[in-house]
């Protein structure tokens, strides 16, 4: 089986939002960037499938050289190999274009990403590469598991969950539970560094959005607080003063 | 500019989030708009989406689409784009509406823009401001395609309430068996709980709750207020709570009016989850947790002493 996950290269879930450049571009100062979480998720249960039935997996990203780190990082956990596409994803269309253009070549039996980046939660990737490549999408896929040619997956539903079989090839957005994030161990990481990862330049470069400015939301005002022996004039404040019930 | 808003139901009740669409692509026409629903869903049902500003309601009554098949919701809402003419598509945010109007976006050719919040800028281009960084900013969205697909963050939008009636139309589209290849075998689903993700008020319990046996306090207070419950991670990851109840970074991200966090102590992660609401209310025994700093009311006491009081005071104030 030939896999194909596509990762982010994303401010760690910790960092603090900022802007700069008249508020056009986003502050990196002092940020860590890590592998998208539910790519991550993605990619954990990627090998889990590599592990069990063979195969390769190669990881895609389009982004500029800095997300190399990241990269190397996802060789650590288990990818055998590493595409870049050298560009600033900047538009989800751009970046499905990117992916599909690279699908068509390689014929991949399971494209595999996150449910959303969580830098801009676009959450359409998977949906537009499934289209470009007329085949099946799913997300946000929360169980997958592959019987020969046949994929059977649950996907989680507002208020549950729908479980479906489909085959082979389809693209998939993930979330947890679908794997355990793996950890790369010291063996990964020493081979991470001789695997293959080829840098090519991007197809196309239709853009349907662009960012004019970034804005942050107000600041929150303090809090007000009361005691177990006030929770009625909690109440009366929920219901006078904020209205909400 | 000529609209159309896809609508969801669930349980045969069109969704609030979707009502919410229909007022934005009201807004957005500047008068009726038309919106489009698959599946069984009555007829009287539908008509009820002329309050929120919809004149008519296209309606493709197939059985096959009672169930959210993508590719078939994607194939059959493209059609239905090119039968109007729209050059607009308003849909809510959502685990089904994302996920086709990704698709569709491809195939009409439109720009995507998803978790909008405000009605577009149009004096100079085409500008939508939407949430990023998972609610912890914005980015105003420059479109530049003539088509386009806006998706609406849900609790974003007043719904309107007095529009007349709609006019309800069948609408035939051909979809193939390519369009089903995905079989959905099984639904499990909660009935008749307030649904999460939509819901106005929502009441979140943490680890401070101490067991899944101790959940009826939480259920008591949420039914006190008609709201949806909610979990931390911690507490959905030891399988207290299931899955879909998971508010976060990596669950369900809610925007309610109101959100009332029990024994959560407001890790970062979590906050991703609830930074849109628009009022929190935290109750966590530790007065140092650092959920309160992200509060608008806050409580220091034991959950088990305050939940209780809460729900009482709730119920004698209604």
């Amino acid at each position: 089986m030939k896999i194909l996950v596509c990762i982010t290269h994303v401010p760690d879930t910790t960092s603090k939002i900022a802007f700069t450049d008249n508020n056009t571009k986003f502050d990196k100062n002092g940020v860590q960037f890590i592998i998208g979480p539910y790519d991550d998720y993605a990619l954990a249960r990627a090998v889990e499938l590599k592990e069990a039935s063979g195969g390769t997996l190669t990881v895609l990203n389009v982004g500029t050289a800095e997300t190399e780190p990241t990269i190397r990082k996802a060789l650590a956990i288990g990818a055998d190999d590493a595409i870049r596409v050298n560009a600033e994803p900047t538009d989800s269309f751009f970046v499905a274009q990117q992916i599909a253009a690279i699908a068509k070549e390689n014929n991949y039996d399971l494209i595999l990403m996150g449910r959303e980046s969580i830098d801009f939660n676009g959450g359409m990737v998977h949906g537009m590469v499934g289209e470009l490549l007329g085949i099946p999408s799913f997300s946000p896929v929360m169980k997958l598991d592959i019987e020969g040619n046949t994929a059977k997956m649950a996907r989680e539903i507002e208020g549950g969950k729908e479980y479906l079989e489909v085959s082979l090839p389809f693209v998939a957005g993930c979330q947890e539970p679908i794997a355990e994030w793996k950890i790369p161990n010291m063996r990964g990481i020493m081979s991470a560094r001789t695997k293959p990862l080829n840098v090519v330049e991007p197809s196309g470069t239709t853009e349907n959005t662009k960012v004019s400015e970034f804005q942050l939301p107000p600041a929150k005002g303090a809090v007000k607080m009361f005691t177990v022996d006030q929770v009625a004039d909690l109440v009366k404040a929920l219901k006078n003063e904020a209205k909400v019930i | 500019m000529s609209v159309l808003v896809f609508i969801e139901a669930a349980d045969g009740v069109v969704k609030k989030s979707s009502l919410e669409a229909v007022s934005y692509g009201f807004k957005l026409a500047g008068a009726s708009v038309t919106a489009i629903a698959m599946g069984s869903i009555s007829s009287d049902e539908l008509a009820k989406v002329g309050a929120a500003g919809a004149a008519k309601v296209l309606h493709i009554a197939d059985s096959r689409l009672d169930n959210g098949v993508i590719q078939a919701y994607a194939s059959a809402l493209t059609q239905a784009v090119d039968k109007t003419g729209a050059d607009t598509l308003v849909l809510a945010t959502s685990s089904l509406g994302n996920a086709v109007a990704a698709r569709v976006a491809v195939s009409m050719q439109a720009a995507l823009v998803s978790n909008v919040v405000d009605l577009p800028e149009t004096g100079s281009g085409f500008k939508v401001k939407r949430s990023i960084y998972t609610g912890k900013a914005f980015a105003m969205t420059e479109v530049t395609t003539a088509k386009k697909i806006l998706a609406i963050k849900k609790n974003a939008v007043e719904i309107k309430e007095d529009g007349a009636a709609a006019s309800v139309e069948a609408l035939v589209v051909n979809l193939t068996d390519a369009d089903f290849a995905a079989k959905i075998t099984s639904v499990d689903k909660a009935e008749g709980d307030v649904l999460l993700p939509e819901a106005d008020i929502v009441v979140s319990g943490g680890r401070g709750l101490k067991g899944p046996e101790n959940w009826g306090m939480i259920e008591d207070l949420a039914k006190s207020l008609g709201a949806a419950t909610g979990c931390s991670k911690p507490v959905s990851d030891m399988d207290w709570r299931p899955h879909h109840e998971h508010v976060g970074q990596t669950g369900v991200k809610v925007s309610p009016s109101l959100y009332i966090a029990v024994g959560i102590s407001g890790a970062i992660q979590h906050l991703a989850g609830v930074n849109s609401s628009k009022y929190i209310v935290v109750v966590n025994k530790d007065p140092e947790a650092p959920f309160f700093k992200a509060a608008d009311y806050g409580i220091a006491g034991d959950a088990f002493e305050v939940l209780p009081k809460l729900t009482e005071a709730i119920k004698a104030a209604k």
